[in-house]
């Protein structure tokens, strides 16, 4: 396997796909909590800037979802074909989530009506809730391990994914956008409205806190194995410690109204969570519960070296193009949200 | 039915649906740029307000593009997993290529487009359209590139073999520029222009017949005719290129699309027919020996037929790929023909006296609609039995793992959502249009939101301080 930096090419591709799903999960991540709250704000003014807080760039964040897809079909195209359709069933319904959620963002606004507006809400809420549940169900079942057989596909029941753990992992994901999502909107409102947001933002900490000690005592408890490279790297009991204090910070930061680092604090607690999830799998893309011996790992699903090559090139040009013009179109609507004609 | 019938059902009415949009939003980026750079060189406030009101459609069309887009994206996963483990080391770098270079950038400056009229300088707003209608041709590019290499494969080997076996890159441009990607994704460019530019016809001959919006709807129109005849008669040069392209790479189809049956046989070329796919028989107005002349420029040489090929290994649906190819062609020679019709009638000032023509371009903009989607079906049932011409059939591509009930699930649960979609995309569409292009700020567009919460009443009641109502 050729290398590059001491590493291999699958390991940087798999760094690559990791960067891509905490981009997707901090991006979209505010979006969709933002959703998920939506219907807890009660005027029409107010539902109408919060969707203006994201309308201009929800759209661009859930590309990064549509990047990591391909980043996964390409680099390892034996772990995008079985995740696929082992978790078909779910997969599908976060599909139509996503779909509802993008048409509802844009229907809304097209009709002055009570009635019209109060469904599109209902829709946009649910559906970002329904999204959130269904990414976070699938990330513990993929956490978890599920039944592969020697093919490397699925051979299980899909009514195995509701489980204790992984719809922990659910909840938690909820929770999770739902206080980034909530500090992303104290960050991008004044007035009356923020107050109502601050308070919401302090109460979807708890929420997060309360769900994720719990998944991780169920953890220790019933699924050691998930333990394992903690127990091994006495040193990366740092990410956990850091997570901590990421999440410490972060009301601590709401009070002094420093918002922003308040928004950095919580991207980051998404990002150290995912990279300890990752650290326990690694190098496993898929582990079989059933038989180890069938777990799909970065090595026996990756494309050939030449792809990987390419992939590289790729997003080693891509990247900072995206970056640049992302940074731009936040910067353009960056301060408080200002409703115009244009708005939703 | 069996889970390969439904996955190809599947498939089908997802990618044609998705299909419906995007070539309207690669379209109307093109002519959005064209407005847009009018009302920058000339300060027109009347190219200002055409581009505004394209916009807002654009963002309703872009909006669903996106929503149908994403399940495609995923789909080749969960229906078509063995395809996926083949391809995936070439097909895989076309998608991620399409994410990073072409959606992320189209996304990516949509905001500036659709929210950024008063927050940037029209120079900015100007060069976010013309990103965005770069980054809908960037996605043609890939996808077309991705598909292309399904229909002529190159700058591959293939590694294993059974189960085990696929497809590894060997020459990344090979790939990218294999036999077929250029002239198609050419064919398929200006299909999508077309279908944007007869969008803007229809809805501003529907406005002239109307008398309404006639200082807007006038001018657009003519525009819009200029882009509509250019594009109609190169439409007629690149199909040709892509036929001949058939012709050398994948003789089973060709022999398809004009229901030549005879293995080696002077080849006719028909304008209207019917296969009977039984008795091997094509009735219908022919011109002999056209397919042999549109081939080889000549009249009298024979060209490979189907019965050259095993009947496993070609497409049996011949009829049907028959029918759909001679649509499309059909409805592109209509096209040039009212194209250069209504120009001629222009260029003598006549052409908005003729209120019969008016009502065929509101109708026209089904044509190209029409004629892209027989065109992909009759390019991908060509392909039939191959999923990867001449490499991996159809019937083995599927996902094993996946049962005929979650397909008719998800089947059923799509045809739903998307026919919901749909009606309510042709219901605002139309509002948008009867609505029309006002001037922005004035008394019409504050009727159109509510006037409770009205973003420009709201301007002077301070910024978003909830107002007590
Ligand atoms: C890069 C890949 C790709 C792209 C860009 C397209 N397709 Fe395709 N299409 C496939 C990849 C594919 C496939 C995965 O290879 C299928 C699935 C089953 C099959 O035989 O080929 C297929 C099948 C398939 C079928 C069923 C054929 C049959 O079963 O007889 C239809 C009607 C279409 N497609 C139509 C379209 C349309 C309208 C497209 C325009 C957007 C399109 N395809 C783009
Ligand atoms: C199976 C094939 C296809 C896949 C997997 C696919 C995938 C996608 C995805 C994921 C999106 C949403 C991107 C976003 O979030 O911004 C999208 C939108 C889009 N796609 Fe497709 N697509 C396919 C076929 C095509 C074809 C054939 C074309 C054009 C020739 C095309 C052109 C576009 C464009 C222009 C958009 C932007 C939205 C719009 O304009 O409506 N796609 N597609
Ligand atoms: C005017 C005469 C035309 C000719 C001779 C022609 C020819 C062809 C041929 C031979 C193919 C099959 C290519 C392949 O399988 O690789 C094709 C496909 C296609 N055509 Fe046409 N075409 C014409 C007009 C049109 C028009 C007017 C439209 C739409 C506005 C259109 C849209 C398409 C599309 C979307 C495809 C599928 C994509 C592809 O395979 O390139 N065509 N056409």
């Amino acid at each position: 396997m050729e290398t590059f930096l001491g590493l291999d090419y699958n390991v940087w591709w798999y760094l690559v796909f990791g960067a891509v799903i905490s981009g997707y999960a901090i991006l979209d991540g505010f979006d969709l909590g933002a959703g998920a709250l939506h219907l807890l704000l009660n005027k029409e003014l107010s539902r109408r800037i919060a969707l203006n807080a994201i309308g201009p760039v929800w759209d661009g964040n859930e590309v990064w979802l549509v990047i990591g897809g391909g980043a996964l079909f390409a680099g390892f195209p034996v772990a995008y074909a079985a995740i696929f359709s082992a978790f078909y069933v779910p997969f599908m319904i976060f599909l139509v989530g996503l779909i509802f959620r993008g048409v509802a963002i844009e229907f809304r606004s097209k009709e002055p009506g009570l009635l019209w507006r109060k469904t599109w809400d209902i829709v946009y809420c649910v559906a970002s809730i329904i999204i959130s549940l269904s990414l976070g169900l699938m990330l513990g079942n993929v956490a978890l391990g599920i039944s592969l057989n020697e093919q490397k596909e699925f051979n299980g029941d899909w009514l195995s994914f509701f489980n204790f753990f992984s719809i922990m992992v659910a909840i938690t994901t909820l929770a999770l956008f739902m206080m980034h999502g909530a500090i992303y909107l104290v960050m991008k409102t004044e007035n009356r409205l923020y107050t109502k947001l601050y308070i919401l933002a302090r109460q979807f900490i708890i929420f997060f806190v309360l769900s994720f000690v719990i998944t991780t005592l169920y953890t220790l408890l019933y699924v050691p194995h998930l333990g394992d490279f903690f127990r091994e790297h006495p040193t990366s009991f740092i990410i956990p410690v850091l997570m901590v204090l990421a999440i410490a910070n972060i009301p601590r930061q709401l009070k002094i109204g420093k918002y922003r680092y308040a928004f950095i604090s919580s991207s980051v607690t998404i990002s150290l969570l995912l990279i300890m999830v990752a650290l326990e799998v690694f190098p496993y893309l898929l582990y079989s519960r059933t038989n180890p011996d069938n777990s799909i790992t970065i090595q026996n699903a990756a494309a050939s070296a030449k792809t990987m090559k390419i992939l590289l090139i790729i997003a080693l040009i891509g990247t900072p193009l995206v970056a640049t013009y992302t940074s731009f179109v936040f910067w353009t609507f960056k301060g408080k949200v200002k409703l115009d004609e244009t708005s939703y | 039915m069996d889970v390969e019938i439904l996955a190809r059902i599947q498939f089908a009415f997802t990618i044609a649906f998705h299909y419906i949009y995007p070539p309207l939003s690669i379209g109307l980026g093109l002519l959005l740029v064209v407005f847009e750079g009018l009302y920058l060189k000339t300060g027109n406030k009347m190219y200002e307000q055409i581009t505004r009101f394209w916009i807002k459609i654009f963002a309703l069309i872009f909006g669903i593009g996106v929503a149908t887009g994403i399940i495609m994206e995923f789909e080749f996963g969960t229906n078509w997993a063995t395809y996926s483990k083949y391809v995936g080391d070439i097909f895989g770098s076309a998608l991620a290529a399409e994410g990073i270079f072409a959606f992320a950038l189209e996304s990516g400056f949509l905001g500036i487009l659709i929210f950024g009229w008063n927050r940037v300088s029209s120079k900015v707003h100007f060069f976010s359209t013309v990103m965005v209608f770069l980054g809908s041709m960037f996605s043609a590019i890939w996808i077309v590139v991705a598909n292309s290499w399904q229909q002529t494969p190159a700058g591959y080997h293939i590694v294993g073999s059974g189960m085990e076996a696929r497809a590894e890159i060997t020459d990344f441009w090979a790939m990218v520029f294999n036999p077929s990607s250029v002239d198609r994704l050419i064919h398929v460019w200006i299909a999508a222009f077309l279908a944007g530019i007869f969008l803007v016809l229809s809805v501003n001959a529907w406005y002239i017949l109307k008398g309404k919006h006639l200082e807007i709807a006038k001018p657009s129109f003519k525009i819009a005719l200029v882009a509509a005849t250019v594009f109609s008669l190169l439409q007629l040069f690149a199909g040709h290129r892509s036929a001949d392209v058939v012709y050398k790479h994948q003789p089973a189809k060709l022999a398809a699309l004009e229901g030549h049956y005879d293995s080696m046989a002077v080849a006719d070329m028909f304008l209207l027919g019917y296969v009977d796919n039984k008795n091997q028989k094509v009735t219908g107005i022919k011109i002999p020996g056209g397919l042999s002349f549109l081939t080889q420029f000549d009249f009298k040489k024979p060209v490979k037929g189907l019965n050259a090929f095993k009947p496993d290994e070609r497409p049996s649906q011949v009829n049907t790929i028959f029918q759909f190819y001679h649509i499309m062609i059909g409805i592109g020679m209509f096209m040039i023909a009212l194209t250069l019709y209504a120009s001629w009638l222009a260029f003598k000032n006549k052409l908005f006296e003729k209120r019969w023509l008016m009502w065929v371009f509101v109708w026209a903009v089904l044509g190209p609609q029409i004629a892209n989607q027989t065109g992909w079906f009759a390019a991908e049932m060509g392909r039939q039995p191959w999923v990867v011409y001449g490499l991996l059939k159809t019937s083995d591509a599927l996902s094993k793992t996946v049962t005929a009930n979650q397909v008719v699930f998800s089947l059923i649960l799509f045809t739903v959502v998307y026919m919901l979609l749909l009606v309510l995309f042709l219901y605002l569409l139309n509002k948008k249009i009867q609505h029309g292009p006002v001037d922005y700020g004035t008394k019409e567009d504050i009727d159109e939101g509510s006037k409770r919460d009205n973003p420009i009443l709201d301007h002077s009641n301070g910024q978003n301080a909830a107002p007590a109502h």
